[in-house]
C-alpha cells in the first residue's frame, strides 16, 4: 500500500513538472476545465492540467497551417472521397483545425461547426485562430440535435465530419445505428461522413458493425485513432480516390503529408467479428466497453 | 413478518427509482442530447415528484393504512413504467415537434414520461414508515431503518443499471424487468404479510 502510494506520489510529481510547458490559459466550463498550454512552439489544448497524452488539438505557433495530429490528416483526407464540397457539417470543434483548413483550401464553403461546450469556441477562437465568418457558423448545442434539425429543415451536407469524442467520454447517443441512419439522411448521394473513432479496445468491433450495418463496406484508417470515411450508397473505388489525391498533393504537402500516405492507410478489409452486436439507442453501453 | 414485508418493498422501491432515473436519461438522449441540461432537467423532474409522493403518501397513511395498501401503491409505481414503455417515441417527437430546446424539451418531456411513477414511488416512503412505527419512542428508529433500506438499494439500483444491466440489454428491456421485479416483490410481501395474521 505505502509503496503504491509513494509510486503516485513520484508519478504526480512527474505530471507536475513537465520539461518548460508554458500554461497559457484555463478556462472553467459547463462540462470541464480546459486549459492551454505552450511547449517548443506546440501550443494544446488539454482536458487535464499539462498531461500531454490527453491533448485535444495542438498547433505550431510559428507554422499554424501544419497539422500536427495524424488523426486531423486524416479526417480531412475525407476529401479524397468527396473532393469538390459545398456544404460541410462537423461536430465538435476542438482547437477549430478542421473548419480552419477548408475554409482555407475553400473559401466558399459553408462550414456549420456544432460545439456543445461554449468554453471551447471561446479558447478556439482566442488560442488557435479559428474564426468565424459568413458562412462559418458554429451552434452550441448537441450534435444530434443539430442533426434532428437539419433533417427537419432538408438541409444536406456533402461531408460530415464527427469529432466530438474525448479520450475518456463517448457520448453514447452519437454512436448508434439510428444517429448514423439520421447522419446518412442528411448527406447528400455521393457525399461522405468522417469519423473519428478508436482503434484498440473492445469497443472498436461495436462501433465497426454498426457503421457497416448502417453504411455498408467503408473505409478504414488505423493509427492510433480509427478513421472511418463511408458513403450512403455506393462506396467511392480506389482508383477515385487515386485520381483525387492528385488534386490535393500540394495542398496536402503544405500541411506536413501526402495523400498517398493517407491511400496506404484507408483499407476495406473487415477485420471484426461480423456477429457482433449493433449499438443502438436501446443498446448503448460505450463509455464502458471503451474503459475494458 | 409484516416489518420483513415492508422493509422489502422498501428496498425495491428506492432500487426502482435510481433504475429507472438512469435509463431516463438514455431515454432522453437521442432526441434532446445528452448535455448538462438534459440530466438536470431528468433530476429536477425526479426530486420534485419524489417530494410531492412524501406529502401525498404522509397524508394517504393517515387514514386506514394497511400493508395491502401498501403493497398495491408499489405495484402501481412499478405498473406505471409501462406507458412510459408504449409511448417514449411518439411523446418525445410530439415534444421536438413543439419545442427543440433541450431544455425546455427534456424538461416537459421528464414531467410527461418520467414524473408519474416517480411521485407513487415517493408515497411508498411515509407510507412504510408509518406501517413500522408501533409508538412514537421507535419512530427514529424505524424512519431509519426505512431510509437505510431504500436509499442503500437505491446505490444499487443506480450502480447495477448503469454499470451492468446497459451492458446486456436493451433500455426497454430493463424497464420491463423493472417493471416485473417490482411486481413480484409486491405479490410477495402481500403474501408474506398475510401469513401471520
Amino acid at each position: 500500500m505505502r509503496s503504491r502510494l509513494i509510486g503516485l506520489l513520484l508519478a504526480l510529481c512527474a505530471v507536475a513538472a513537465p520539461a518548460s510547458a508554458a500554461q497559457l490559459h484555463t478556462e472553467r466550463s459547463l462540462y470541464r476545465n480546459l486549459f492551454v498550454v505552450e511547449d517548443n512552439g506546440l501550443r494544446c489544448l488539454t482536458f487535464r492540467r499539462a498531461v500531454a497524452t490527453e491533448r485535444q488539438t495542438c498547433m505550431r505557433t510559428a507554422q499554424p497551417d501544419y497539422l500536427v495530429f495524424p488523426y486531423t490528416r486524416m479526417m480531412l483526407g475525407s476529401l479524397l472521397v468527396k473532393p469538390d464540397p459545398k456544404r460541410v457539417l462537423i461536430i465538435g470543434l476542438g482547437g477549430g483545425t478542421l473548419p480552419m483548413t477548408l475554409r482555407q483550401l475553400f473559401p466558399d464553403l459553408e462550414i456549420d461547426v456544432v460545439e456543445l461546450d461554449p468554453a471551447v469556441t471561446r479558447v478556439a477562437e482566442k488560442f488557435f485562430g479559428f474564426k468565424r465568418d459568413e458562412r462559418l457558423r458554429v451552434s452550441e448545442e448537441d450534435g444530434r440535435v443539430f442533426v434532428k434539425k437539419a433533417i427537419r429543415a432538408g438541409t444536406k451536407y456533402d461531408i460530415v465530419m464527427l469529432d466530438a469524442f474525448e479520450d475518456e467520454y463517448i457520448p453514447e447517443h452519437l454512436s448508434t445505428k439510428e444517429f448514423l441512419l439520421e447522419v446518412k439522411s442528411t448527406l447528400t448521394p455521393d457525399g461522405v461522413v468522417a469519423a473519428n473513432t478508436f482503434s484498440s479496445n473492445r469497443l472498436y468491433p461495436y462501433e465497426s458493425a454498426t457503421y457497416a450495418a448502417v453504411f455498408g463496406t467503408f473505409y478504414n484508417l488505423k493509427l492510433g485513432n480509427r478513421i472511418i470515411w463511408a458513403q450512403p450508397n455506393k462506396l467511392a473505388e480506389r482508383s477515385a480516390l487515386e485520381t483525387n489525391a492528385k488534386t490535393f498533393d500540394a495542398a496536402f504537402d503544405k500541411r506536413g503529408f501526402d495523400p498517398d500516405w493517407l491511400l496506404d492507410l484507408a483499407s476495406t478489409d473487415r477485420d471484426w467479428d461480423k456477429d457482433t452486436r449493433i449499438l443502438t439507442d436501446q443498446f448503448s453501453p460505450s463509455n464502458i466497453l471503451n474503459a475494458r | 413478518m409484516q416489518r420483513y414485508a415492508i422493509l422489502a418493498i422498501s428496498c425495491w422501491s428506492g432500487f426502482l427509482v435510481m433504475g429507472f432515473e438512469m435509463l431516463s436519461g438514455r431515454i432522453l438522449a437521442p432526441t434532446f442530447g445528452s448535455g448538462i441540461y438534459v440530466w438536470g432537467a431528468v433530476i429536477t423532474v425526479f426530486m420534485t415528484a419524489l417530494s410531492l409522493g412524501y406529502l401525498i403518501g404522509g397524508r394517504l397513511s393517515m387514514k386506514q393504512p394497511s400493508i395491502a395498501r401498501l403493497c398495491l401503491l408499489h405495484a402501481i409505481s412499478g405498473a406505471l413504467l409501462l406507458p412510459v414503455l408504449v409511448f417514449e417515441l411518439p411523446v418525445l417527437d410530439g415534444i421536438f415537434g413543439i419545442t427543440q430546446d433541450p431544455r425546455l424539451g427534456s424538461l416537459l418531456a421528464s414531467v410527461v414520461l418520467f414524473s408519474a411513477p416517480a411521485v407513487i414511488a415517493g408515497m411508498v416512503t411515509p407510507y412504510a414508515v408509518r406501517l413500522l412505527v408501533d409508538n412514537a419512542q421507535d419512530a427514529g428508529f424505524y424512519a431509519g431503518l426505512q431510509y437505510f433500506f431504500s436509499t442503500f438499494f437505491s446505490a444499487a439500483g443506480t450502480l447495477l443499471t448503469s454499470f451492468w444491466f446497459v451492458l446486456i440489454f436493451e433500455v426497454d428491456q430493463i424497464l420491463l424487468l423493472l417493471f416485473g421485479i417490482t411486481q413480484a416483490v409486491a405479490l410477495t410481501a402481500y403474501l408474506i404479510s398475510r401469513k401471520r395474521t
